[in-house]
């Protein structure tokens, strides 16, 4: 006999399947076996009364600096702050020293995943070797090592031969192409959104159309090829138009947005406070809006935290030098509760939807659900849970978020990976 | 906005000079007034007077400067503090200690008042919220330096009286300018009108909500005002090329004589230098009898003395 484990009472739901109810879910051998009534005698049990029990939750976009980085970020500690925040499956990005560009690399990515043994890491792999959208890194040997999908994330590729070229060949293998889009030459040394705020502060600006720019030519491309598209955290109102535009078209498209896109504008970098830093950098109100309008209206297919940890001593600096990046991952729940959901933009399936079915689709995995004979991945949230962003309590190495003393709601109490529970608040 | 005479009763309590945005025109017209105290005493046989003795000011330059560097030097010793001298051209924090580091080591020194000037905007705020020596910012990368707005409104304040009506063209390389942004907060805040002039491609984003107004016609725009503040073409600060030529950019920007013809004949030309004669503006027009020019750089001094010993007052009674 194998090992029982019985979450009774929550409200369950389970998008994929269409379940919103309270019911009892019964994990066995750690797979799913029932959802529903369950009259089984089972010695452990999970009283989950007034909490949600959902399909575990999947970051599609986390920067876990290793290898190269440990001392911001390490695959250890970025899946403990992973299932802390009840992240079940996590993809990381390749930008790390050296790049993720073999399979040796993924390899080791997994391996120290297994070390960790917290949730799922799965990691992408480089589209150009060292990410200098020159040539082609050896994507079929990363895609049966486990790479999930392709990016140079971090920066756009920039030459459109090369990225009409990683489209093409990347049809061969089950996999996907995402791409951070920012045109460099248009972009130039920008390092916040080019507006009113920048022209204040006197710091360069990245114009929204660096992003745009960079999209409507990848829409173009895909146009020509068979493979599927992922645009990564994007930003600007100009961008949901053009998502839209392609998503009409039917072409094999899809995006994801950051917590910081939705709550934060250019304003919030008027003390030159470099925990603000990002890229994309947070831009107006009114691209804002037009973020959580796409949410609303079905064109955003992840939301992702594009997690960025970088340690205090690097964001001290001026704004023009410190580096870009927000470290969201252990608090990007309730910053979507507080963007998406108070506000009456997605309601709990919505956002479950948004954080766990669709994302495991986009990047190819048999997740997402809690569906019978599924791998256990079951996240126990308390919506109602309030409390005060504290950076000094996170798991992760790094302390670069804005959110810090933020009073927000809902909270992964339990987060249970593969059968096992791996994470008690 | 409604300039409020009440500089007496007013009371300074920043101890920082950061920029000139977030200053009210009371504010501004108090360092004015406070400026002009100050202004006989470089014409004293003894330049010098006591309010800074035994203070510790730091000129803590990360760019090349010439007049702006020796006039807070000159305004230090006129106030009798010790000035210490730090130069670093290279400012890259991949190339040793970060601003920070070096900032608390001086502070670990003792110093009371830091002088700073760096081609980061925001650097002097960076520094002023950790450490605690007052702050007095010099110019840092293209958002302000409030000291040229403050003798610039100086400047015009001594020959006409007011600023309120006035309408001023600020001309040339907008985007990368720190002091248009510190002229156009001083000069607005005081009453006058602004207009930006030179390329779209040198107006920095969504220049429409600034409190100026923007043209691209020198020659239009010339004939209307009473000041006009030359730019210098920063060539250290332009990506690309941004207009065609330097012919070209004389051509509809430069001051030359010929516009000068059509301005009132009581225009003030001014200059916040170093200048590049024959590009942004002729010789003879520097040198002629509108430039105020080196009445800017002179009364330079006597507004960096009352920041210093403003801000140095405002540290005093915080302690």
């Amino acid at each position: 006999m194998g090992s029982e484990l019985l979450i009774k009472n929550g409200r369950v739901i389970d998008p994929a399947n269409g379940i919103d109810k309270k019911c009892n879910v019964l994990i066995t051998d750690g797979k799913i076996a029932e959802v529903g009534e369950v009259k089984k005698d089972v010695q452990r049990v999970i009283d989950a009364e007034g909490k949600l029990v959902t399909p575990g939750l999947i970051d599609i976009h986390v920067h876990f600096r290793e290898p190269g980085d440990e001392e911001e970020e390490t695959i250890a500690s970025g899946s403990m702050a992973a299932v802390a925040a009840g992240f079940t499956s996590v993809v990381c990005m390749p930008n790390t020293n050296p790049v993720i560009e073999n399979e040796t690399d993924i390899e080791y990515i997994h391996r120290k995943a297994r070390q960790a043994r917290k949730t799922h890491v799965y990691t992408m792999g480089a589209i150009t070797k060292g990410l200098q959208g020159v040539e082609l890194a050896e994507m079929g040997f990363m895609a049966e090592a486990g790479a999930v999908g392709f990016t140079d994330d971090g920066r756009g590729v920039q030459d459109p031969a090369v990225m009409r070229r990683a489209l093409k060949y990347a049809a061969m293998f089950n996999v996907f192409i995402a791409q951070h889009c920012q045109d460099d030459a248009i972009a130039g040394k920008g390092v916040m959104n080019s507006g009113y705020y920048s022209t204040i502060l006197g710091l360069p600006g990245l114009d929204p159309l660096a992003e745009q720019a960079m999209l409507w030519r990848d829409i173009q491309l895909i146009k020509k090829t068979n493979v599927r598209y992922h645009a990564q955290h994007i930003s600007t109102a100009g961008s949901v138009e053009l998502i839209r535009q392609a998503k009409n078209e039917s072409l094999p498209i899809t995006c994801e947005v950051a917590p910081h896109h939705l709550l934060l504008t250019d304003e919030c970098c008027a003390e030159y406070d470099t925990n603000y830093k990002v890229n994309p950098p947070l831009r107006s109100e009114r691209d804002v809006e037009a973020l959580r309008q796409a949410v609303a209206d079905g064109l955003v297919d992840a939301l992702a935290t594009d997690h960025a940890p970088h340690l205090q001593s690097e964001k001290e600096l001026e704004f023009l030098t410190a580096p870009f990046g927000i470290a969201s991952l252990e608090c990007a729940l309730a910053l979507y509760v507080k963007a998406l959901i108070e506000p009456g933009i997605l309601d709990w399936p919505g956002l479950i939807r948004l954080m766990a079915e669709k994302p495991a689709k986009i990047i190819g995995v048999d997740k997402g659900t809690l569906s019978k004979g599924k791998q256990a991945d079951v996240t126990i949230i308390d919506p109602k849970a309030e409390y005060k962003i504290d950076v000094n309590t996170f798991h992760s190495k790094s302390r670069n978020c804005p959110y810090h003393g933020w009073t927000v709601k809902g909270k992964a109490e339990k987060t249970i990976v593969g059968g096992e529970i791996r994470f008690e608040a | 906005m409604a300039l409020k005479r009440k500089s007496k009763e007013f009371k300074w309590h920043n101890k920082h000079l950061l920029g000139l945005r977030e200053l009210s025109a009371e504010e501004i017209t108090y360092i004015l007034d406070t400026a002009k105290g100050f202004e006989q005493i470089s014409t004293r046989s003894v330049k010098k007077a006591p309010p800074l003795r035994g203070k510790v000011v730091v000129n803590l330059f990360f760019e090349d400067s010439t007049r702006t560097r020796i006039s807070f030097s000159l305004a230090a010793n006129r106030l009798s503090a010790d000035i210490i001298e730090f130069t670093k051209k290279d400012s890259s924090v991949s190339k040793g200690e970060t601003l920070l580091d070096t900032a608390k080591n001086l502070e670990a020194m003792g110093i009371d008042i830091v002088v700073i000037r760096h081609s980061a905007g925001g650097a002097p705020r960076f520094l002023s919220r950790n450490i605690n020596a007052c702050v007095v910012n010099a110019g840092d990368g293209f958002n302000e330096h409030p000291t040229q707005g403050l003798l610039d409104v100086y400047t015009i304040r001594k020959i006409r009286g007011t600023l309120e009506g006035l309408k001023i063209a600020i001309v040339g390389d907008v985007a990368h300018s720190r002091v248009a942004r510190s002229d156009m907060w001083a000069m607005t805040k005081l009453g006058a009108e602004v207009i930006f002039v030179g390329p779209p491609t040198l107006m920095p984003a969504e220049v429409g909500r600034l409190p100026v107004k923007v043209s691209y016609n020198l020659d239009e725009v010339i004939e209307k005002v009473d000041v006009v503040n030359m730019l210098r073409i920063q060539f250290e600060r332009l990506g690309g090329n941004p207009f065609p030529s330097i012919r070209e950019y004389s051509h509809y920007f430069g001051l030359t004589v010929e516009r000068m013809n059509k301005a009132k004949s009581d225009i003030l030309v001014m200059h916040p230098g170093p200048i590049n004669r024959g590009l942004e503006i002729e010789s003879e027009v520097a040198d002629g009898k509108n430039s105020v020019i080196l009445e800017q750089v002179t009364n330079g001094l006597a507004v960096r003395m009352a920041v210093l010993f403003l801000v140095n007052q405002a540290a005093a009674e915080s302690r």
